[in-house]
């Protein structure tokens, strides 16, 4: 397929089979391999969308310092985009992620801020607010309540996940910024009223839920629970259970993020079965696994990768 | 009937440092006001006059109660609840 440019490159992904995970014929598991984007994440399709928003919307001009709040894949996204267009990026990300994160971002010239570990993304987004009060000029994108995040699903992803998979019968998708599952499942609930629209949200260890006053907890601004049809918690053990099953199994070499969607995928696939009903279950690769190596998810035993994974944002 | 129930370390003080506590009901609104005879304040920490508070997310074997029934959600024997501060991703 041709492009003009990496950034006409956004989307069009595949959604390949799981022959050897889908528990039955008539109950069939399907992955979006987002990994297949320009900087390797689902997050391309909304930092290209919400950069392209704020262009046309005339708050980003030439020159423009761009900033932002991201646990790493939005970050890396909006560095990619923005260097191609000539923007500066600021990031604000929690120090405890992967240290491929900060590598791939300075690759392409984002600068990074470290909030603390304590308190995840919830202290990230804190510190950018900060820093947007102190830098007036700079153009806070804003992910988790930015209408084009999930405007980049509804236009993009859920259109293609129905056009591959007409008899779609579930979506799953990480809960972050929840864009992912407000832009597809708005999308194929106007098309398929009765799809389950499933989201699989990344239970870290203790220390990333920090310590501060229950009050000053997070909901992103684009949530709207009334998309879903449910939620899961889904903890760092079944998720590297999971992400290598996927490996071992079909040959996919995902991130950590990925093994909890599917862990909730084949939760319902298992429904599914058990009711004797047929489904057809499409979920999001978000990224693949070569960022998380540094973390050793991949090898050894699960204890150990578990152990390893404590305390950091592997999500 | 017995559910063990996963406490934040944010609440812990309530517990008196415990991670994990058993409690009883037949329903999500009994098990808290079962906690809140042994562990008093706890109750007001997770739900006002609305319901479960906003930025507090409860877990009833790993599905969020807001999609069963909420603080009316039916629990079993054996079953495991976790309570959980709202954080961001992304």
């Amino acid at each position: 397929m041709r492009y003009d440019s990496l950034l006409d490159s956004v989307g069009n992904t595949p959604l390949v089979g799981l022959p050897r995970l889908s528990p039955s014929p008539d109950v069939r598991l399907w992955a979006k391999l987002e990994d297949r984007n320009p900087t390797g994440s689902v997050k391309d399709r909304a930092a290209l969308a919400m950069i392209e928003q704020a262009e046309r919307d005339g708050v980003l001009t030439p020159g423009c310092t761009i900033l932002e709040p991201t646990s790493g894949n939005t970050g890396i996204s909006l560095a990619m985009a923005a260097r191609l267009k000539g923007y500066r990026l600021v990031c604000v990300m929690p120090e405890n992620t992967s240290a491929e994160r900060t590598q791939l971002l300075r690759m392409w010239g984002a600068e990074v801020v470290y909030s603390p570990g304590a308190g995840g993304s919830n202290e990230a987004v804190r510190v950018a607010r900060r820093m947007a009060e102190e830098h007036p000029d700079w153009v806070m994108l804003y992910q988790y309540g930015n209408p084009a995040n999930a405007g980049a699903h509804y236009a993009t992803t859920g259109p293609e996940i129905l056009a591959d998979l007409p008899t779609i019968t579930h979506f799953v998708a990480g809960l972050g910024t929840t864009g992912t599952l407000m832009g597809v499942g708005r999308y194929l609930r106007e098309h398929k009223p009765d799809v389950q629209i499933v989201a699989a949200e990344p239970r870290y260890g203790e220390l990333v839920y920090g310590l501060r006053n229950l009050d000053e907890g997070f909901v992103p601004e684009l949530y709207d629970p009334s998309v879903l049809t449910t939620r899961y918690s889904v903890g760092p053990r079944d998720a590297l259970k999971r992400v290598r099953e996927l490996l071992d199994n079909e040959g996919i070499f995902a991130g950590v993020s990925t093994g909890a969607i599917l862990h909730a995928a084949l939760g319902l696939a298992n429904k599914a079965v058990k009711a004797g009903e047929p489904a057809d279950i499409a979920f999001i690769v978000c990224d693949g696994g070569w960022k998380y190596l540094s973390t050793g998810a991949y090898e050894g035993t699960l204890d150990d990768a578990e152990e390893r994974l404590e305390g950091t944002v592997w999500a | 009937m017995s559910v063990e129930v996963r406490i934040p370390t944010i609440l812990r003080p309530y517990t008196g440092g415990e991670k994990n506590v058993s409690a009883e009901g037949a329903t999500l609104a009994e098990l808290i006001t079962d906690l809140e005879s042994r562990y008093a304040g706890l109750q007001e920490r997770l739900v006002d006059e609305q319901g479960l508070r906003r930025f507090v997310n409860v877990y009833l074997n790993d599905e969020d109660v807001r999609f069963l029934g909420g603080l009316e959600t039916e629990l079993s024997d054996g079953d495991s609840v976790t309570i959980l501060p709202a954080v961001a991703g992304g």
